[in-house]
């Protein structure tokens, strides 16, 4: 295990420091192993991960939870890879240089690294950290494109993300205060530790601790009121990043706050941590399903989509149903699929029509043989559709809430969650179905930035239809690991 | 019965507890770092706000010493010449490089006047102050916590000293203020600067109550505190590049 370990940390940083220099085939091939090799690395953590926790040193750990994350992150980081080499090959848009592709994909490497870094860390401090490093990073890669608009989003994202942090940054404090109680002055602040000590912590200090790590982290998750950058930043970042932004860093920042759930329940039960995800997660809700009718623009109308399942997450782990749980990890590894692919599918779509606004983009089924139907599955999927993995993974969520007599929430969850595919739908619609009016060659622009998307179809078809036995105890025993059991 | 009497008695007619030397220095520098938040205020000179973070930070730095001193953690002697370092020194000179090529002295102006944005933080601020107050934090410490555990009596601090509630009060003021100082300036400079206060607010807090916390995740604190400080340097940089103005008032091209 301890060759995993090493490998999930050091070979997107020796990609980010190779690609300083190589000249720009070489970033990309480098890249695409560490992707894969990742990816690959994980896949091997996960039957380990299913019987129990995986230490190295005192800083390093991986529990089932943590894998599912960590299996979400480096299958879009691989994904992404992939894609890259298509996003820059195919009549690349204006101002690419060979600097600007060494910049992308040191970047994107140290953005991916610092994402796989997050859930491997056993200290609530060093997680911190390692959220506020994958902030920065893609502060950095957000701005890349160096327009004004991605210029402005950048700076709106670093600014409330940063600030959002400091609060985070106090909540670890303040644990750390809490837990000194127990477990003496001096330590590591190891999550373990804080878990085992659990009801002996002080409940005023866990409290805040709490209240301020939802608030705090949830700046990045983009929950409501605290998710205004997220459009922006998704919308300007160049699309592979995009991708990793809404598959990944947001939910490395919700694991962030399912850490301090656990610690919380188990110090104060689960009223409190579960009414606040609630009340944060149905506001939230609410507010992308509305924000997804009328969107003009594509990668805004997905970055949307991401706050709406990110509320479902929240919503999802208030219902504090085992079958809720198992659901809420697996929407987090469907999420991740779907929302990349629908990025991916629509920087196609970008790439082909030179524009981001929906009501220029029409004939999609037409003009792209590929891109066309795997951007409709994919839609479909995000809408929670069967045979997809998030039709699977929402309809445990819904049923858990049921389980546990929360109907109320249950069911503003599914009323919410139509109104979403009706939003989604209708602008899908026009971009695929809709006759196409410009004289447009058919084709797609590269089959690189096809292939990543033929693998996330087929992911959400397996997490749908039948997910592998290993991945099955991993979630179970991730679902035990929140109710607090393992 | 009687004894409990006494007992009740001894505590109304005790006269108010002296705070210990370390209770009264932590409290004076915590007071001292709100007065220079509130003194972003009224800079509006660029290079005054970060002579005036610079200061700040020396404050911080400062009570990490007494700190050290007086609940004896030698690690916090080494914090203290680290953060003075990086947050009297790098960051200042990070920020004036920032500043070298913009023509720009004065900061942009918020949607309030000086007054009006004062009023506003000292209502915010005391907001902080009393809850912290009303929560008793503090209290849990030396009392419940120490009677069920006698072996980390003591447990706030070695000397014995009333735990410094006021000063984790005021950190909790700095904190709000820095966000109403994010909020109400309108360039990229003073925005960072905001936020950088913030940090040292929080780096109070842990100060006042985590001063224990080992050294290595305090040196990860302050390197990752670096990094971003050479991102919004960087960000800035391109921001004022682009729009040749350190301005945010022309960032309203992204809604909905």
């Amino acid at each position: 295990m301890t060759a995993v370990f090493v490998i999930l940390l050091a070979a997107p940083l020796a990609a980010a420091l190779a690609c300083l220099k190589a000249p720009v085939r070489a970033c990309q091939a480098v890249s695409v192993v560490a992707g894969v090799a990742s990816f690959a690395a994980v896949v091997v953590l996960v039957p380990a991960a299913a019987h129990r926790d995986l230490t190295l040193g005192r800083y390093l750990r991986a529990d089932a939870i943590s894998v599912v994350f960590l299996l979400a992150t480096s299958f879009l980081y691989a994904a992404v890879a992939i894609y890259s080499v298509g996003y820059f090959r195919s009549d690349a848009p204006p101002g690419v240089s060979a600097r600007y592709a060494r910049r992308f994909y040191a970047g994107l490497n140290l953005f991916a690294w610092s994402m796989l870094a997050a859930p491997l860390m056993s200290s609530l401090a060093l997680l911190w950290i390692a959220v506020e490093v994958t902030t920065v990073i893609s502060a950095l890669l957000v701005a890349i494109e160096n327009t004004d608009r991605a210029v402005e989003a950048a700076w709106k994202y670093i600014l409330l993300a940063s600030a959002g942090l400091g609060l985070a940054l106090l909540a670890t404090i303040f644990m750390y205060a809490a837990g000194a109680h127990v477990l003496g002055q001096s330590y590591d602040l190891t999550f373990t530790e804080l878990l085992r000590a659990g009801p002996r912590l002080p409940p005023t200090l866990v409290r805040l601790a709490y209240g301020l790590a939802v608030l705090g982290f949830g700046t990045k998750v983009g929950l409501f009121p605290v998710h205004t950058w997220l459009p922006d930043a998704h919308s300007e970042a160049p699309t592979p990043v995009s991708a990793l932004l809404s598959g990944s860093l947001l939910a490395v920042s919700f694991y962030a706050i399912l850490r301090y759930y656990q610690v919380s329940v188990a110090a104060l039960g689960p009223g409190f941590p579960q009414g606040v995800l609630l009340a944060f997660g149905v506001a939230t809700l609410l507010l992308a399903a509305l924000y997804l009718f009328n969107q003009g623009d594509i990668k805004r109308l997905l970055a949307y989509s991401s706050v709406e399942h990110m509320g479902i997450l929240a919503i999802g782990v208030s219902f504090g149903a085992p079958i809720a749980f198992a659901g809420v990890l697996l929407h987090v590894l469907a999420h991740a699929a779907a929302k990349g692919n629908a990025f991916m599918g629509a920087g196609v779509l970008v790439r082909k029509y030179r524009t981001k606004l929906i009501a220029d983009v029409n004939g999609g089924l037409d003009l792209l043989p590929w891109s066309g139907p795997l951007l409709l599955a994919t839609v479909l999927a995000l809408c929670a559709m069967p045979p997809f993995g998030i039709f699977r993974s929402e309809f445990l969520i819904v049923a858990g809430g049921f389980a546990t007599s929360k109907n109320a929430a249950a069911a503003v969850l599914i009323i919410a969650v139509t109104v979403a595919f009706l939003g989604l739908s209708l602008s899908a619609n026009r971009m695929l179905f809709y006759p196409a009016t410009k004289r447009l060659p058919r084709g797609e622009p590269s089959a690189w930035m096809v292939i990543p998307v033929v693998a996330g179809v087929a992911a959400l078809v397996l997490l749908g239809v039948h997910p592998p036995a290993g991945l099955s105890e991993l979630l179970t025993r991730g679902a035990a690991e929140l109710r607090g059991l393992a | 019965m009687a004894i409990a009497w006494t007992g009740l008695a001894a505590h109304v007619t005790a006269p108010p507890a002296v705070p210990s030397v370390f209770g009264g220095s932590a409290n004076v520098i915590a007071v001292l770092v709100l007065l220079l938040e509130f003194g972003m205020f009224r800079q509006a000179l660029l290079r005054d706000q970060i002579r005036l973070y610079a200061a700040q930070s020396a404050a911080v730095s400062v009570l990490a010493v007494i700190v050290a001193a007086a609940k004896n953690v030698p690690e916090l002697y080494v914090l203290a010449a680290l953060s003075a370092a990086l947050k009297v020194v790098i960051v200042p000179l990070v920020m004036r490089r920032v500043l070298r090529g913009a023509d720009e002295e004065i900061a942009g102006s918020g949607t309030l006047g000086v007054a009006t944005t004062v009023l506003l933080a000292i209502a915010v601020g005391a907001f902080g102050f009393f809850t912290v107050g009303t929560l008793g934090i503090a209290d849990v410490a030396p009392g419940t916590a120490q009677v069920a555990r006698p072996h980390h009596a003591g447990s706030f601090d070695g000397t014995g000293a009333a735990p410094p509630e006021t000063a984790l009060g005021l950190a909790m003021a700095v904190v709000l203020v820095a966000f109403v100082l994010m909020i109400v300036r309108r360039d990229v400079v003073s925005q960072a600067i905001g936020f950088f206060t913030l940090e040292n607010g929080v780096s109070l807090a842990a100060l006042v109550i985590a001063a224990h916390m080992p050294l290595i995740l305090e040196v990860a604190f302050l390197f990752d505190l670096l990094v971003a400080v050479v991102v919004f340097g960087v960000l800035i940089r391109v921001h004022h590049g682009r729009g040749q103005s350190l301005s945010t008032a022309e960032l309203t091209r992204l809604r909905g």
